[in-house]
């Protein structure tokens, strides 16, 4: 063969030196593709040996209780060097947190759920269905919701109505539901400053888009009339006016955010006219740039949050699967971990982060909880 | 010009002034378009150079880290005696925190609890991973006084490096008046350094600007190049070669095609959509291993690998082929011994560009759990692990001013990437390009 080749070569004008380099090379490629294909056909054997068992625990959900989550695998990390692998923090979101939670059992699925809000009961039954019947419930703290805008900009004392009124779709003007007329501040309240009115609020994909829509339009809602003309106009039919309520405008004064924080920031950043919706942390974190408004007269903070005093905040929540325990390595251990005064408690590293702690009794109750395998719905 | 000029005066006055009026009009036709081709160029170069600024400006701050010298003491009785359990592991308990507090304390008198407490906020909360290396590497310092550089927190190194002002109100700052004096002080004790940041590249994920790394990224990213690399060329050639070489003209081959050019359209989520359904539901392959991400981002070069490879093939004049099989060269033989060595510059162009794609896509890799925190290297391809535009969207989303820097930074290495695979890819090109 390589005579016929090299008579060949000698008959094609020209450039034979480049052709035999390219030869050369063409071998050594044919060769390289021997070596991958046995290697890939040793990874797929392999794969088969690895799904029977994880030795590293497995996390996946919300957005929001993702950097606690990762602070605290970190610092598992650390003190069980050698012992336990590092888990793996995936985000995602709540509801694919734990769609992906609620798949089955067993080394392929995951171990945790991290949720921003608590599991649904169409969720509990989902998991039923796929077999998925232990579900231990393990609140982690509180979230704070704040309103923020530029520092250069004035600071605003919010009531829930407020908001309501400035970006709600339909809103009550002398007793009848109109399409929503305001455009700047002071009209809503003589008390704020003639100031363009658009707010940047977590789009509908988001866990905290539920509690801003609860404790902010729907008790505003609430407070300004809106619901009951909204029960009317809906024949008494609770629920149709409760989303009512939540309907927000769609003439660009209110902005849905799909993505993170940080987006939003820069949202606030570009239009300093702006007001956004940020977790607490995440506004302590760049006090240079934005400022949170009051709610109710009462400024977000750990402390006001923890008492209960400022209106807008929610639990934190992860789900385990009983099942896995003690089957998975290092698993009983991380959910320990987690709930250690280190962490979670008044002084711990992840309120540190931004976490808003809960009281000791609660902690207490949810450790119990766990070491006992109460499960969700027993 | 010259040539209106030459052509109205070799005939003339000849030349009816209608007809030179047209001449001009269609000169300055000529001129504008070329303005508009200049513009539409400098208006790309422009934001390329604004893009490239912005994002140095943000990333260079990235590439140092502040360290504080700190005289640790290492108390024996605090440590294990037997030296075969002075490993990370036999000493996990030994508390590095405190003894790195302790030290601080040490070095600047605290007069309250506060300013205790304070101070040690100065340190990173995984500034103890470092002396635990020190003294897992020389287990014989244990007993005695060292001095080590350990990590700043990220908030120091914000206000060292000035990407945090110091002027602004005490409220507007995560660092209080009560700290900037403490910075001051080690920087008159000369304690306090900028240096390079070897922590960048080596560290995995973690929840602290200043010791997040795209280690574990890089060798994710690395593990899915190769996957990609011994599945997309062996089969995105062999499928070109049939398909340019062997394969019937008919209505078969046509819809095959027209496939292959659609699927180069395809959103990339498509195919990440695509791997979450097959490899990880149902061959059940683990989430986050860089071995489905190799697998996905393989089905999303292939389309644009088979065209291009294609396009290498229809390049060699079929004089080539012809003067094989006329002496006698089997067809096979025509096309492995002539027509591929001759069109493989073109091939390795394809796949690297090919690659470059791969690399940069983050899409796909969403839906099959690539976008993990994953804080230790992976040692197989089943290993959970990252990749690097995902560790840059991860980062791009946390509140720490730290990680502005570091998402900036993770964009210029990443870009260094690219621009290296592109310009090989334009290298080869250029080097072995012929033309018939």
């Amino acid at each position: 063969m390589p005579s016929v080749s090299n008579k060949v070569h000698d008959v094609i004008p020209s450039g034979g030196n480049f052709r035999t380099q390219l030869k050369v090379r063409m071998d050594l490629i044919m060769k390289a593709l021997h070596k991958t294909l046995a290697i890939a056909a040793v990874g797929a054997f392999s794969f088969a040996v690895n799904a029977q068992a994880r030795d590293y625990v497995s996390i996946m959900g919300s957005s929001t209780v993702k950097p606690f989550a990762d602070l605290v695998a970190e610092e598992y990390q650390k003190v069980y060097t050698g012992k336990f692998a590092a888990p793996v923090v995936e985000g995602g979101g709540s509801s694919a947190g734990l769609k992906e939670f609620c798949k089955g059992e067993g080394a392929g699925t995951i171990d945790v759920a991290n949720a921003s809000r608590q599991i649904k009961s169409s969720e509990i039954t989902a998991c039923a269905e796929a077999g998925v019947s232990k579900v231990i419930e393990i609140k982690i703290g509180y979230d704070g919701i704040v309103f923020a805008n530029p520092v250069s900009k004035p600071a605003f004392a919010f009531e829930p109505k407020h908001v309501y009124l400035a970006l709600a779709e339909m809103v009550p003007v002398d007793g009848k539901l109109v399409n929503n007329p305001y455009t700047h501040w002071d009209q809503i309240d003589s008390s704020f400053p003639n100031q363009e009115i658009t707010m940047y609020i977590p789009g509908e994909k988001h866990g905290t888009r539920e509690v801003f829509e609860e404790k902010v339009l729907g008790v505003g809602c609430e407070d300004t009339g809106g619901y009951d003309l909204q029960l009317k106009a809906n024949g008494d039919d609770k629920k149709a006016a409760g989303k009512a309520c939540f309907k927000v405008r769609k003439d660009g004064r209110s902005v849905d955010i799909d993505g993170e924080y940080s987006e939003t920031l820069a949202r606030v950043e570009s239009n300093p006219d702006g007001f956004g919706v940020f977790g607490l942390s995440f506004a302590e974190n760049n006090p240079d740039k934005v400022k949170v408004a009051t709610v109710n007269g009462i400024t977000p903070s750990l402390e006001t949050i923890a008492k209960g005093e400022y209106p807008v905040s929610r639990p934190l929540f992860f789900y385990v699967k009983g099942a896995h325990v003690d089957v998975i390595p290092g698993l009983r251990e991380y959910v320990e971990f987690f709930l250690s005064d280190d962490m979670v408690g008044d002084f711990g590293k992840a309120i540190d982060k931004g976490l808003i702690p809960m009281p000791a009794d609660e902690l207490e109750q949810v450790r119990s909880n766990f070491k006992n395998g109460v499960t969700v719905g027993s | 010009m010259s040539t209106q000029s030459e052509v109205s005066h070799s005939i003339g006055a000849t030349i009816p002034a209608e007809v030179s009026r047209r001449l001009k009009r269609r000169y300055a036709a000529e001129r504008r378009f070329q303005a508009y081709g200049i513009g539409a160029i400098m208006i790309g170069l422009m934001f390329l150079l604004i893009m490239f600024v912005s994002i140095i400006q943000a990333g260079l701050p990235a590439f140092q880290e502040t360290r504080i010298r700190l005289d640790v003491e290492l108390p024996a009785d605090k440590f294990p005696d037997d030296p075969a359990e002075q490993t990370a592991e036999g000493m996990r308990l030994v508390g590095w925190t405190g003894l790195i507090q302790q030290a601080i304390r040490d070095q600047l008198q605290p007069e309250t609890r506060a300013d205790a407490l304070a101070m040690h906020k100065l340190l990173s909360p995984n500034a103890e991973v470092g002396l635990r290396d020190i003294v897992v590497a020389d287990p014989s310092l244990i007993g005695k006084s060292v001095s080590v550089w350990l990590l700043s927190a990220g908030d120091v190194d914000a206000i060292v490096k000035g990407t945090m002002s110091r002027d602004v109100p005490e409220t507007q700052r995560t660092i209080s008046d009560r700290q900037l004096t403490f910075i001051d002080t080690l920087e008159e004790q000369d304690r306090l350094r900028s240096q390079f940041a070897f922590t960048l590249f080596s560290a995995g994920a973690s929840s602290y600007p200043e010791s997040a790394g795209i280690g574990v990224a890089l060798v994710g990213s690395l593990y899915m190049m190769l996957v990609v690399l011994c599945l997309a060329l062996p089969i995105g050639v062999a499928a070109a070669v049939y398909l340019e070489e062997f394969a019937p003209k008919n209505r078969w081959t046509d819809v095959i095609e027209v496939n292959i050019n659609n699927l180069a359209a395809v959103p990339s989520i498509v195919f990440g959509l695509l791997g979450l359904a097959v490899f990880i539901n149902f061959v059940e392959l683990p989430r986050s291993a860089p071995l489905v991400g190799g697998l996905v981002l393989t089905l999303m070069t292939l389309p644009t690998v088979i065209i291009a490879t294609r396009a290498a093939l229809k390049a060699v004049p079929p004089s080539i082929r012809e003067a094989a099989l006329g002496i006698g060269a089997s067809k096979m033989q025509s096309i492995f011994h002539h027509v591929l060595p001759l069109a493989a510059p073109g091939i390795l162009t394809s796949i690297i560009i090919g690659l470059a794609q791969a690399l940069g896509e983050t899409a796909p890799l969403l839906m099959i759990g690539m976008v993990a925190t994953v804080f230790t290297y992976p040692e197989t391809p089943m290993d959970p692990a990252t990749a690097l535009p995902v560790q840059i969207f991860m980062w791009s989303g946390l509140p720490e001013r730290g990680f502005v820097a570091r998402t900036s930074a993770g964009i210029m290495v990443l870009l260094t990437f690219l621009i290296f695979m592109n310009a090989v890819a334009v290298y080869l090109r250029k080097k072995f390009e012929r033309r018939w």
